[in-house]
Protein backbone atom coordinates (compact mmCIF):
# COMPACT_ATOMS: atom_id res chain seq x y z
CA UNK A 1 0.00 0.00 0.00
CA UNK A 2 1.05 3.32 -0.88
CA UNK A 3 0.18 6.00 1.76
CA UNK A 4 0.51 10.06 -0.03
CA UNK A 5 -0.24 13.12 2.09
CA UNK A 6 0.71 16.94 0.82
CA UNK A 7 0.15 18.17 4.53
CA UNK A 8 -2.51 20.04 5.61
CA UNK A 9 -2.53 23.77 4.19
CA UNK A 10 -2.16 23.35 0.08
CA UNK A 11 -2.60 21.39 -2.50
CA UNK A 12 -0.20 19.71 -4.56
CA UNK A 13 -1.29 18.44 -8.03
CA UNK A 14 1.88 18.17 -9.83
CA UNK A 15 2.13 15.18 -7.28
CA UNK A 16 -0.96 14.46 -7.72
CA UNK A 17 -1.22 14.05 -11.42
CA UNK A 18 1.96 12.67 -11.47
CA UNK A 19 1.14 9.69 -9.23
CA UNK A 20 -2.22 9.75 -10.86
CA UNK A 21 -0.87 9.11 -14.58
CA UNK A 22 1.75 6.71 -12.90
CA UNK A 23 -0.77 4.58 -11.90
CA UNK A 24 -2.43 4.64 -14.72
CA UNK A 25 0.47 3.30 -16.55
CA UNK A 26 1.51 0.67 -13.81
CA UNK A 27 -1.70 -0.53 -13.24
CA UNK A 28 -0.48 -0.32 -9.50
CA UNK A 29 -3.80 0.71 -7.43
CA UNK A 30 -3.07 -0.03 -4.09
CA UNK A 31 -2.93 3.77 -3.52
CA UNK A 32 -4.80 6.09 -1.19
CA UNK A 33 -4.09 9.92 -1.01
CA UNK A 34 -4.65 12.86 1.37
CA UNK A 35 -5.00 15.61 -0.92
CA UNK A 36 -5.96 18.65 0.77
CA UNK A 37 -8.65 20.81 -0.25
CA UNK A 38 -8.60 20.96 -3.95
CA UNK A 39 -11.97 23.22 -4.49
CA UNK A 40 -13.12 23.99 -8.19
CA UNK A 41 -9.16 23.91 -9.90
CA UNK A 42 -7.30 21.42 -7.86
CA UNK A 43 -6.82 17.97 -9.44
CA UNK A 44 -8.55 14.94 -8.97
CA UNK A 45 -7.39 11.71 -9.09
CA UNK A 46 -8.95 9.04 -11.12
CA UNK A 47 -6.91 6.25 -10.56
CA UNK A 48 -6.78 5.67 -6.75
CA UNK A 49 -8.99 6.48 -3.66
CA UNK A 50 -8.67 9.38 -2.08
CA UNK A 51 -9.67 12.44 0.38
CA UNK A 52 -8.82 15.86 1.48
CA UNK A 53 -8.34 15.44 5.13
CA UNK A 54 -8.19 12.58 7.92
CA UNK A 55 -8.93 13.05 10.84
CA UNK A 56 -5.62 12.51 13.22
CA UNK A 57 -5.90 8.68 14.16
CA UNK A 58 -7.01 7.81 10.22
CA UNK A 59 -3.95 9.59 9.01
CA UNK A 60 -1.97 7.57 11.55
CA UNK A 61 -3.56 3.95 11.00
CA UNK A 62 -3.09 4.49 6.76
CA UNK A 63 0.29 5.82 7.50
CA UNK A 64 1.60 2.97 9.56
CA UNK A 65 -0.31 0.67 7.26
CA UNK A 66 1.90 1.56 4.42
CA UNK A 67 4.32 0.13 2.61
CA UNK A 68 5.32 3.30 1.21
CA UNK A 69 4.55 6.91 1.87
CA UNK A 70 4.69 9.65 -1.13
CA UNK A 71 4.70 13.03 -0.12
CA UNK A 72 5.61 16.84 -0.42
CA UNK A 73 9.05 17.84 1.63
CA UNK A 74 7.49 18.55 4.59
CA UNK A 75 8.93 18.15 7.76
CA UNK A 76 5.93 17.11 9.67
CA UNK A 77 5.87 14.25 7.02
CA UNK A 78 9.87 13.93 7.14
CA UNK A 79 9.61 13.43 10.63
CA UNK A 80 6.24 10.93 10.93
CA UNK A 81 7.74 8.81 8.33
CA UNK A 82 11.27 8.76 10.31
CA UNK A 83 9.54 7.83 13.99
CA UNK A 84 7.62 5.31 12.08
CA UNK A 85 10.52 3.81 10.09
CA UNK A 86 8.50 4.30 6.71
CA UNK A 87 10.32 4.30 3.55
CA UNK A 88 9.16 7.26 2.00
CA UNK A 89 9.35 9.17 -1.14
CA UNK A 90 9.64 13.01 -1.81
CA UNK A 91 8.79 15.42 -4.17
CA UNK A 92 9.86 19.12 -2.92
CA UNK A 93 7.19 21.99 -4.01
CA UNK A 94 8.33 25.24 -5.71
CA UNK A 95 8.10 28.71 -4.63
CA UNK A 96 7.81 29.46 -8.66
CA UNK A 97 4.67 27.72 -9.05
CA UNK A 98 3.49 29.46 -5.63
CA UNK A 99 2.78 25.69 -4.34
CA UNK A 100 4.12 27.14 -1.59
CA UNK A 101 6.18 30.50 -0.23
CA UNK A 102 9.60 29.81 -1.39
CA UNK A 103 12.22 27.17 -2.48
CA UNK A 104 12.80 25.52 0.93
CA UNK A 105 11.27 22.30 -0.07
CA UNK A 106 13.87 21.87 -2.53
CA UNK A 107 17.03 22.20 -0.03
CA UNK A 108 14.96 20.17 2.60
CA UNK A 109 15.26 17.15 -0.29
CA UNK A 110 18.04 17.55 -1.30
CA UNK A 111 19.46 17.44 2.26
CA UNK A 112 17.25 14.56 3.88
CA UNK A 113 18.32 12.72 0.38
CA UNK A 114 21.38 11.43 2.31
CA UNK A 115 18.84 9.96 5.31
CA UNK A 116 18.44 5.73 4.48
CA UNK A 117 14.99 5.38 3.40
CA UNK A 118 14.18 8.62 1.95
CA UNK A 119 14.13 9.01 -1.56
CA UNK A 120 13.43 12.01 -3.79
CA UNK A 121 11.70 12.86 -7.13
CA UNK A 122 13.09 16.33 -7.81
CA UNK A 123 9.96 17.17 -9.88
CA UNK A 124 6.76 15.17 -11.66
CA UNK A 125 8.79 13.81 -14.48
CA UNK A 126 11.35 11.84 -12.19
CA UNK A 127 8.52 10.51 -10.23
CA UNK A 128 7.21 7.67 -12.38
CA UNK A 129 11.06 5.87 -12.51
CA UNK A 130 11.60 6.19 -9.10
CA UNK A 131 8.17 4.63 -8.18
CA UNK A 132 9.20 2.03 -10.35
CA UNK A 133 12.31 1.02 -8.99
CA UNK A 134 10.84 1.25 -5.24
CA UNK A 135 7.83 -1.42 -6.66
CA UNK A 136 10.78 -3.28 -8.74
CA UNK A 137 13.24 -3.29 -5.60
CA UNK A 138 11.60 -2.53 -2.63
CA UNK A 139 13.74 -0.57 -0.21
CA UNK A 140 15.20 -2.80 2.93
CA UNK A 141 13.37 -2.33 6.30
CA UNK A 142 14.74 0.43 8.15
CA UNK A 143 15.14 -0.97 12.13
CA UNK A 144 16.11 1.61 14.04
CA UNK A 145 13.38 4.66 14.50
CA UNK A 146 14.21 7.94 15.09
CA UNK A 147 13.46 8.63 19.10
CA UNK A 148 10.50 10.86 19.57
CA UNK A 149 13.01 13.57 20.78
CA UNK A 150 15.56 16.00 19.04
CA UNK A 151 19.22 14.82 19.28
CA UNK A 152 20.45 14.81 23.05
CA UNK A 153 22.90 17.31 22.76
CA UNK A 154 20.77 20.08 21.31
CA UNK A 155 18.31 19.45 24.47
CA UNK A 156 21.37 19.43 26.80
CA UNK A 157 22.13 22.59 24.99
CA UNK A 158 18.72 24.06 25.65
CA UNK A 159 18.46 22.79 28.74
CA UNK A 160 21.65 24.14 30.57
CA UNK A 161 20.73 27.79 28.77
CA UNK A 162 17.15 27.15 30.58
CA UNK A 163 18.76 26.64 33.93
CA UNK A 164 21.78 29.29 32.72
CA UNK A 165 24.80 26.82 33.55
CA UNK A 166 22.92 25.98 37.22
CA UNK A 167 20.99 22.49 35.37
CA UNK A 168 19.75 20.49 38.40
CA UNK A 169 20.53 17.36 36.88
CA UNK A 170 21.19 15.90 33.38
CA UNK A 171 18.00 14.54 31.03
CA UNK B 1 15.26 33.35 38.46
CA UNK B 2 13.37 31.11 41.14
CA UNK B 3 13.86 27.31 41.33
CA UNK B 4 11.55 25.83 38.58
CA UNK B 5 12.40 28.37 35.68
CA UNK B 6 9.01 29.24 33.90
CA UNK B 7 9.13 28.44 30.16
CA UNK B 8 7.10 29.92 27.29
CA UNK B 9 7.62 27.53 24.28
CA UNK B 10 5.61 29.14 21.30
CA UNK B 11 5.35 28.28 17.41
CA UNK B 12 2.68 28.05 14.80
CA UNK B 13 0.96 25.26 13.60
CA UNK B 14 2.27 22.69 11.40
CA UNK B 15 5.78 21.33 11.01
CA UNK B 16 7.25 24.01 13.19
CA UNK B 17 4.98 22.31 16.12
CA UNK B 18 6.22 18.85 15.54
CA UNK B 19 9.75 20.51 15.63
CA UNK B 20 9.02 22.27 19.14
CA UNK B 21 7.33 19.33 20.13
CA UNK B 22 10.79 17.29 19.65
CA UNK B 23 12.69 19.83 22.19
CA UNK B 24 10.05 19.75 24.96
CA UNK B 25 12.29 17.22 26.81
CA UNK B 26 14.80 20.61 27.68
CA UNK B 27 12.20 22.26 29.67
CA UNK B 28 10.60 19.20 31.50
CA UNK B 29 10.24 19.91 35.03
CA UNK B 30 10.33 23.77 34.15
CA UNK B 31 7.00 25.07 34.73
CA UNK B 32 6.08 25.24 30.56
CA UNK B 33 4.15 27.61 28.76
CA UNK B 34 2.92 26.67 25.12
CA UNK B 35 1.58 29.14 22.51
CA UNK B 36 0.32 28.25 19.53
CA UNK B 37 -1.95 28.90 16.14
CA UNK B 38 -4.21 25.70 16.78
CA UNK B 39 -6.81 24.88 19.26
CA UNK B 40 -6.59 21.50 18.92
CA UNK B 41 -3.18 20.33 20.12
CA UNK B 42 -4.33 21.65 23.78
CA UNK B 43 -5.60 17.48 24.05
CA UNK B 44 -1.73 16.35 22.58
CA UNK B 45 0.10 18.06 25.82
CA UNK B 46 -2.06 16.73 28.22
CA UNK B 47 -1.93 13.78 26.99
CA UNK B 48 1.58 13.56 26.66
CA UNK B 49 2.12 15.39 30.28
CA UNK B 50 0.30 13.10 31.74
CA UNK B 51 2.15 9.78 29.92
CA UNK B 52 5.26 11.52 30.93
CA UNK B 53 4.65 12.35 34.53
CA UNK B 54 5.00 15.84 33.60
CA UNK B 55 2.68 18.92 35.52
CA UNK B 56 -0.27 19.57 33.27
CA UNK B 57 1.42 22.64 30.88
CA UNK B 58 -0.75 25.69 30.42
CA UNK B 59 -1.84 26.60 27.07
CA UNK B 60 -2.80 29.68 24.88
CA UNK B 61 -4.00 29.43 21.39
CA UNK B 62 -3.42 32.96 19.31
CA UNK B 63 -4.44 34.25 15.51
CA UNK B 64 -2.27 32.37 12.84
CA UNK B 65 -1.05 34.78 10.49
CA UNK B 66 1.69 34.65 7.61
CA UNK B 67 4.09 37.53 6.81
CA UNK B 68 1.33 39.28 4.13
CA UNK B 69 -1.62 39.43 6.15
CA UNK B 70 -0.87 42.47 8.24
CA UNK B 71 -3.83 43.08 10.05
CA UNK B 72 -4.08 39.22 11.48
CA UNK B 73 -0.10 40.19 12.16
CA UNK B 74 -1.36 42.84 14.37
CA UNK B 75 -4.00 41.21 16.50
CA UNK B 76 -1.66 37.86 16.94
CA UNK B 77 1.01 40.15 18.10
CA UNK B 78 -1.70 41.83 20.80
CA UNK B 79 -2.21 38.33 21.61
CA UNK B 80 1.11 37.50 22.24
CA UNK B 81 1.84 40.82 24.15
CA UNK B 82 -1.02 39.79 26.66
CA UNK B 83 -0.37 36.44 27.28
CA UNK B 84 3.60 37.26 27.44
CA UNK B 85 2.41 40.29 30.01
CA UNK B 86 0.59 37.77 32.13
CA UNK B 87 2.95 34.97 32.44
CA UNK B 88 6.03 36.37 33.02
CA UNK B 89 8.54 33.89 31.37
CA UNK B 90 12.03 33.29 32.50
CA UNK B 91 12.72 31.98 29.46
CA UNK B 92 11.25 32.32 25.77
CA UNK B 93 11.63 29.34 23.31
CA UNK B 94 11.02 29.31 19.73
CA UNK B 95 11.16 27.30 16.44
CA UNK B 96 9.20 29.94 14.46
CA UNK B 97 7.53 31.73 12.50
CA UNK B 98 6.45 35.15 13.02
CA UNK B 99 4.81 34.07 16.19
CA UNK B 100 8.05 32.99 17.43
CA UNK B 101 9.65 36.29 16.06
CA UNK B 102 7.11 38.66 18.22
CA UNK B 103 7.52 36.45 21.23
CA UNK B 104 11.14 36.71 21.50
CA UNK B 105 11.33 40.37 20.55
CA UNK B 106 8.70 41.44 23.61
CA UNK B 107 10.07 38.61 25.63
CA UNK B 108 13.38 40.11 26.05
CA UNK B 109 11.70 43.93 26.48
CA UNK B 110 10.89 42.14 29.40
CA UNK B 111 13.71 40.63 30.50
CA UNK B 112 13.06 37.47 29.44
CA UNK B 113 15.88 35.56 27.86
CA UNK B 114 15.22 33.74 24.42
CA UNK B 115 15.97 30.67 22.42
CA UNK B 116 15.51 30.53 18.40
CA UNK B 117 15.83 26.92 17.11
CA UNK B 118 15.51 27.53 13.15
CA UNK B 119 13.58 24.99 11.63
CA UNK B 120 15.11 22.70 10.01
CA UNK B 121 13.20 22.93 6.42
CA UNK B 122 15.69 25.71 6.22
CA UNK B 123 18.45 23.30 5.11
CA UNK B 124 19.26 26.17 2.33
CA UNK B 125 19.21 29.43 3.89
CA UNK B 126 17.86 31.26 7.41
CA UNK B 127 14.48 31.59 7.32
CA UNK B 128 13.22 35.02 7.19
CA UNK B 129 12.09 35.24 10.75
CA UNK B 130 14.92 33.43 11.49
CA UNK B 131 17.30 36.40 10.54
CA UNK B 132 15.28 38.71 11.83
CA UNK B 133 14.72 36.65 15.19
CA UNK B 134 18.66 35.64 15.91
CA UNK B 135 18.94 39.58 16.72
CA UNK B 136 17.06 38.83 19.47
CA UNK B 137 18.07 35.58 20.47
CA UNK B 138 20.23 35.29 23.56
CA UNK B 139 20.47 31.63 22.20
CA UNK B 140 20.59 31.05 18.42
CA UNK B 141 20.36 27.86 16.91
CA UNK B 142 20.27 26.63 13.25
CA UNK B 143 19.97 22.85 12.78
CA UNK B 144 22.26 22.63 9.65
CA UNK B 145 25.50 22.91 10.43
CA UNK B 146 26.53 24.17 7.48
CA UNK B 147 24.59 27.49 8.24
CA UNK B 148 26.28 27.67 11.66
CA UNK B 149 28.46 30.72 12.01
CA UNK B 150 28.06 31.74 15.12
CA UNK B 151 30.94 29.55 16.62
CA UNK B 152 33.74 31.69 14.56
CA UNK B 153 33.03 35.27 16.37
CA UNK B 154 31.05 35.95 13.45
CA UNK B 155 27.19 37.01 14.21
CA UNK B 156 25.29 34.13 13.60
CA UNK B 157 23.45 31.35 14.67
CA UNK B 158 25.58 27.82 16.20
CA UNK B 159 24.54 24.23 15.80
CA UNK B 160 24.19 21.85 18.30
CA UNK B 161 22.18 19.41 16.66
CA UNK B 162 18.77 18.65 15.15
CA UNK B 163 15.05 18.06 16.15
CA UNK B 164 15.48 14.07 14.06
Amino acid sequence: MIFVTVGHELRFDRLIKGLDNWALDSGYKDIFAQVAELGEEGYKPRNFAWQSFLDPDNFKSRFEGADLIVAHAGMGTIITALTMKKPLLIMPRKGALKETRNDHQIATAEQFARRSGIYVAKDETELGPVLDELIANPPSKINEAASEFAEPQLLQSIRNFIYDGRAPKGL
Amino acid sequence: MSEKPKVLAISSAGGHWVQLQRLRAAWDDCDAVYVTTKEGYREDLVADAERRGQSIPKFYRVVDANRWQKFRLLRQLVGILMILIRERPDVVVSTGAAAGFFALKIGRLMGARTIWVDSIANAGALSLSGQKAGGCADLWLTQWEHLATGETGKKGPEFKGSVV
